[in-house]
């Protein structure tokens, strides 16, 4: 089966969540090196709730489209429960198995938001 | 005409499209059995044994020695070296070498070279605190003599340089190369990477004007598992040992150990003895098909695929490297603005067309182009590629334009 799935073209080619926040709790930008996959995600955290969350980014259309996916479905959640996402979170929003080859792109966005969570938290504890 | 007959992957794989002989070539029916014959009728350690058995495998083995060094004009077998692959061959003469350079020594290497043949010389250098130049290629994608006399200077111990790009599919001039880094420091050493060389053009180490040369048998029909080292007899002979251990070793005693000669002294531990034999019969079988036929089959169909790449996308595709009209390695790497090289892999791979994607262990060489991302597909051809492979590509690419156009 075709992995260019409508849902996977239209993420890329129309990426949801797609900008800059006006108003966030922190921002991190993570690349793949090898390939040149790049993610700079924000995220506005408000009683422990992902209250907006947005990114950037430019690469291969699996990286991009897991990016737009994963920020639709984390927009509003609890960071608990965000902490949780795998890589089984990244498939089952792509809707296909992409192989061992693509996971580094599929996952390089969920990887920048746990980054995020755990310098936002790091930050507040430091605060206080 | 294509060779495909020989290589039986063809009867079992009959839709495969395999367009990625730089990465690694396809193996024909004469090497596998060679191989086999090795399993199945005398698969002995070598240079111990004192029964026949042992004695058929070191013989057969030796021989390999032989015809390797036949195969690119060297002086004799020992200066042949076997090792696991090219980044190995590599890698000792970085380690032995840079222990035998003063403190105030340079190392250069270029810009176009594989990571086997870069990060060995940057990490010695760092540790060493020798000082490290990458040498950039010219807009033609070439490492041109001129240039160097730039870069290089009378305390430039090392230019290692590859042969051919993985990437590019430069020809490089070595023995102008060569010549020219020599005119400045006459005891540099000139390594020379022929991992994509040695299966495409002849090689003859003494015009060559280099050093040292290494290459992999299993980019050249040959198993994996085996790779060679080349080096004049008394340099080999002045360099400390890489890796310690048995058949390396003259005699050993509670205070010292004495080492054989180059180049058993290179080659500690049980070698790829079934490999090594399987290469022999590699490099037999590129001598059975001839350098000229190989070169007309491979240059055809590469003439071909530029063509073909050029007039089906037009300005939507940048070919790397050299003009396609200029001889060069077949190989061609490229980006196409529909898509990412990761996602034109992937919608060709559902075709059973293989092309690599990727910065082809080549990040100094993609960061110099200055891509949108350091990447680029590529589709590399060998004596079992043909005109219809090219056109299965372009069908596959007009498909990925289609995919992705908004």
């Amino acid at each position: 089966m075709n992995i260019y799935q409508e849902l996977i073209l239209d993420h890329y080619q129309n990426p949801r969540c797609h900008g800059k926040l006006s108003m966030q709790s922190g921002t991190f930008h993570l690349e793949n090196p090898s390939c040149g996959d790049i993610i700079d995600m924000q995220i506005l955290i408000r009683n422990n709730r992902i209250q907006d969350i947005a990114f950037e980014g430019k690469g291969c259309a699996i990286s991009q489209a897991s990016a737009s996916l994963l920020c639709e479905h984390a927009k509003g959640s609890r960071v608990e429960d965000i902490k949780q996402y795998d890589a089984h979170t990244i498939i089952e929003l792509l809707g296909i198995d992409i192989g061992p080859a693509r996971m580094k792109c599929a996952l390089l966005s969920l990887e920048t938001l746990h980054s995020l969570i755990r310098t936002a938290e790091n930050r507040s504890v430091s605060n206080k | 005409m294509s060779l495909k007959q020989d290589f039986p992957i063809f009867q079992n794989q009959p839709n495969m499209v395999y367009l990625d002989s730089t990465a690694t070539s396809l193996k024909p029916d004469k090497v596998i059995q060679k191989i086999l014959e090795y399993y199945q009728q005398y698969s002995a350690n070598v240079f111990r044994g004192l029964y026949p058995l042992s004695e058929r495998a070191t013989s057969e083995f030796e021989r390999v020695r032989e015809i390797t060094s036949a195969f690119i004009h060297a002086s004799g077998p020992d200066e042949i070296v076997f090792t696991r692959n090219t980044s190995e061959s590599l890698n000792l003469l970085a380690y032995t070498l840079c222990q035998t350079f003063p403190e105030d020594s340079e190392i250069a290497v270029t810009n176009m070279e594989h990571h086997s043949n870069f990060v060995p010389w940057q990490q010695k250098a760092i540790e060493k605190g020798f000082r490290f130049i990458s040498i950039p290629f010219d807009a033609q994608g070439r490492i041109s003599p001129e240039t160097l006399t730039r870069y290089i200077t009378p305390k430039t111990r090392v230019l290692a340089c590859t042969h051919i790009s993985n990437v590019l599919g430069t020809i490089n001039p070595i023995q102008e190369i060569s010549r020219a880094a020599k005119a400045i420091n006459p005891n540099i050493l000139i390594i020379v990477d022929a991992a994509q060389s040695a299966a495409h053009i002849p090689l003859q180490v003494q015009n060559l004007g280099c050093d040292f040369l290494a290459f992999s048998s299993h980019k050249m029909f040959g198993p994996t598992g085996v790779g060679v080292l080349w080096g004049k007899k008394d340099i080999l002979n002045s360099l400390p040992p890489f890796l310690y251990g048995g058949e390396m070793v003259e005699a050993v005693y509670e205070e010292k150990t004495i080492f054989k000669v180059a180049p058993h002294k290179f080659e500690a531990g049980t070698p790829a003895i079934g490999e090594v034999i399987g290469f022999g019969a590699a490099l037999e079988y590129i001598q059975s098909v001839g350098f000229e036929t190989i070169h007309e089959i491979e240059s055809s169909v590469t003439q071909y695929a530029g063509e073909r790449l050029k007039e089906v996308f037009g300005e939507n595709i940048v070919l790397f490297g050299p003009d396609i009209h200029i001889p060069r390695a077949p190989l061609f790497s490229f980006t196409l603005s529909a898509a990412h090289p990761h996602d034109i892999a992937q919608v060709l791979a559902e075709d059973d067309i293989c092309i690599r994607a990727g910065s082809h262990c080549t990040m100094p060489l993609h960061t110099q182009l200055r891509l949108d991302s350091p990447a680029s597909a590529r589709a590399s051809f060998s004596i079992y590629t043909e005109k219809k492979d090219i056109d299965a590509l372009i069908v596959g690419l007009q498909k990925v334009v289609k995919i992705f156009k908004k």
